[in-house]
């Protein structure tokens, strides 16, 4: 469907209770479901004539350490048809396993095997879960939020024992996160006020 | 007596001319078949969206031209576009004819780089030649307007850094007159050229269906018969504006895609001189204090534009709790970033989705049962960049 709210008052109407939340924010439509819905909700809005969003174009991971579910996985979806884009989300626990799409899109191998590097995320039937970005043996997974930005080993190639060796990090000065944040709202205020003022003259 | 044959694993790269950059493919071959394919990628893995959870959203934007560094400004455009979506700000016209302009001189950049290092990798040493003299003018332009050939950090939320310098409209103008003829050159030495076609026709077929499966984007896909230009089909800045064709493929093969290509270099010097010709005098970036920065004119006489000056380098504007995936068509083709802020002025997430990372994934697909010669001739065909692929 061409038009926004038909595609999404379709998709609601189709999937009911499958869909806990969506909403229609920058001309894209954001649905959350459940994790075990993930397979069915994929499969219809792949394949029924009224969405046919066709290509997955990313899958990636929203870290929120302080949340119970800490893991918000995202899927992109565009139809080429209908020219629409939907964003697919639900929130897991650390160590939960979650469904491949890699049945339905072949795209998805790599994608996920980027979001078990970078979050640790697991994938129940994946084909071939390997680490893909970082280097062989990396230990840790470098998007989390409680993983330090300039990491915990570095890398260099050692002349006496001739070869490439992994040492703990050492930095001359560490990294420096300056507190800049301050109670500077702008103008807004004064706008406000002027605004109040000539509606009551 | 019967030998028992094993094939043999071949490591092509990470040192190979025609990796284009640091790939490493670990190739099984059965005799100069190849029968799998298992790309290694992350060696320029650099930790780009972790850094820029790191930094203020003016202070991203360099890490931007370091993803496709041989187009740098398409990717900052799609940084740009989602920042704006947020704070929902309007961008002087003529800040969208530069912009639009320099993501066309972009295109030319790399598609002059793919089309003529394909060449080199089946053999033709003279079209890179004479295509590098075109890229090294360009990136002058690159260089005029930003400061830089190639990190050139110069769009920003709400416009552009600076105004182009006098003369260079000119100068772009003259530039758009000479380079279809380079273009024929180039396509005199290779389109019909005998040795070209062997080793690129025919070869590393996709079919619509694959296209779509796979994720494919930009002249992958355009390539293989699916009429889908991001700049048609979602119009971002001022395309809307103007007139221009999206060349497609008919079989989905390497030389399709080199047609694809060197069609759209063609459309690119048209859409600069639209563009050159509509630009007017007028502001190049918004007049939003709390967004882009004060002119140092101003600066030394307004407290108020010290202020925001102060605020601006030091903890950055602050950009409302949203999340957005905003795609631009890169060269490459499909250039999103999905930005999740939470009020401050740091983006909490910032996921790029790089164009060639679904490309380069399709390689065991796309090369199983061509012989070991055809594997340059499809990689130069992805037209891949490990800046953007390892992130």
């Amino acid at each position: 469907m061409t038009k926004l709210d038909d595609l999404e008052k379709k998709i609601n109407s189709e999937l009911t209770t499958k869909i806990k939340k969506s909403e229609i924010k920058h001309n894209q439509i954001y649905i959350e479901i459940d994790k075990e819905d993930l397979i069915d909700v994929t499969l219809f809005i792949k394949t029924n004539k009224d969405t046919k969003f066709r290509q997955l174009i990313d899958i990636t991971v929203v870290d929120y350490p302080e949340q119970t579910q800490r893991f918000k996985i995202v899927y992109l979806f565009l139809s080429h048809e209908f020219n629409q884009r939907l964003i697919l989300t639900y929130f897991i626990n650390e160590n939960e396993l979650i469904s491949s799409l890699t049945s339905i899109f072949p795209a998805a191998n790599w994608m996920e095997r980027e979001v078990f590097d970078m979050y640790g995320v697991n994938f129940k039937d994946h084909p071939d879960l390997r680490r893909i970005l970082t280097d062989y043996g990396f230990e840790g997974h470098p998007l989390r939020k409680d993983f330090p930005l300039t990491g915990h080993s570095e890398v260099r190639y050692s002349e006496e024992q001739k070869k490439v060796i992994n040492e703990p990090v050492k930095l001359e000065q560490n990294y420096r996160n300056f507190d800049y944040e301050s109670p500077w709202e702008g103008t807004k205020y004064i706008k406000e006020q002027t605004q109040a003022n000539d509606e009551k003259n | 007596m019967t030998k028992k044959i094993k094939n043999l694993n071949l490591n092509f790269g990470p040192q190979h001319p025609a990796a284009h950059g640091v790939l490493r493919l670990i190739l099984e071959l059965d005799g100069e078949v190849v029968e799998k394919a298992d790309p290694h990628i992350g060696l320029l893995h650099r930790g780009t969206e972790k850094l820029i959870e790191n930094k203020t959203y003016m202070q991203a934007v360099p890490y931007f031209d370091r993803l496709d560094y041989v187009a740098p400004m398409n990717q900052e455009h799609a940084f740009a576009l989602a920042i704006e979506k947020i704070l929902n700000i309007e961008v002087p016209i003529r800040a969208q004819f530069i912009r639009v302009m320099f993501c066309e001189i972009g295109r030319i950049l790399s598609h002059i780089l793919n089309v003529t290092t394909q060449a080199l990798d089946v053999g033709a040493l003279t079209p890179s030649l004479w295509g590098f003299e075109e890229r090294e003018t360009l990136m002058t332009f690159y260089e005029r307007a930003s400061g830089s050939r190639l990190h050139a950090n110069y769009f920003r939320a709400g416009g552009v850094h600076q105004d182009l310098p006098a003369g260079l409209e000119n100068d772009i103008g003259k530039f758009c007159e000479n380079f279809p003829k380079i273009i024929n050159d180039l396509e005199n030495l290779l389109t019909d050229n005998r040795i070209f076609k062997q080793r690129n026709v025919d070869i590393g077929i996709v079919t619509k269906e694959d296209a779509l499966d796979y994720s494919f984007s930009g002249v992958m896909i355009r390539g293989s018969g699916v009429p889908w230009d991001l700049r048609k089909s979602q119009p971002y800045d001022c395309y809307e504006q103007l007139e221009f064709k999206v060349p497609v493929g008919k079989n989905g093969d390497c030389y399709d895609r080199y047609l694809c290509r060197i069609e759209e270099m063609k459309e690119s010097v048209s859409i600069i001189k639209q563009c050159l010709a509509k630009m007017e005098k007028g502001p190049i970036k918004t007049y939003d204090g709390k967004i882009s920065p004060p002119s140092k004119k101003e600066i030394k006489q307004s407290m108020e534009a010290l202020i925001h000056h102060f605020k601006l380098f030091t903890e950055g504007y602050r950009v409302p709790k949203d999340e957005i995936y905003t795609a631009v068509e890169a060269p490459k083709g499909e250039f999103g970033v999905y930005l999740i802020s939470d009020g401050s002025s740091k983006p909490y997430k910032c996921k790029i989705r790089a164009p060639g990372f679904s490309h380069l994934q399709s390689m065991d697909y796309l090369i199983k049962g061509h012989m070991l010669a055809d594997v340059p001739a499809v990689l130069g065909s992805l037209d891949i960049v490990f800046g953007e692929v390892d992130r």
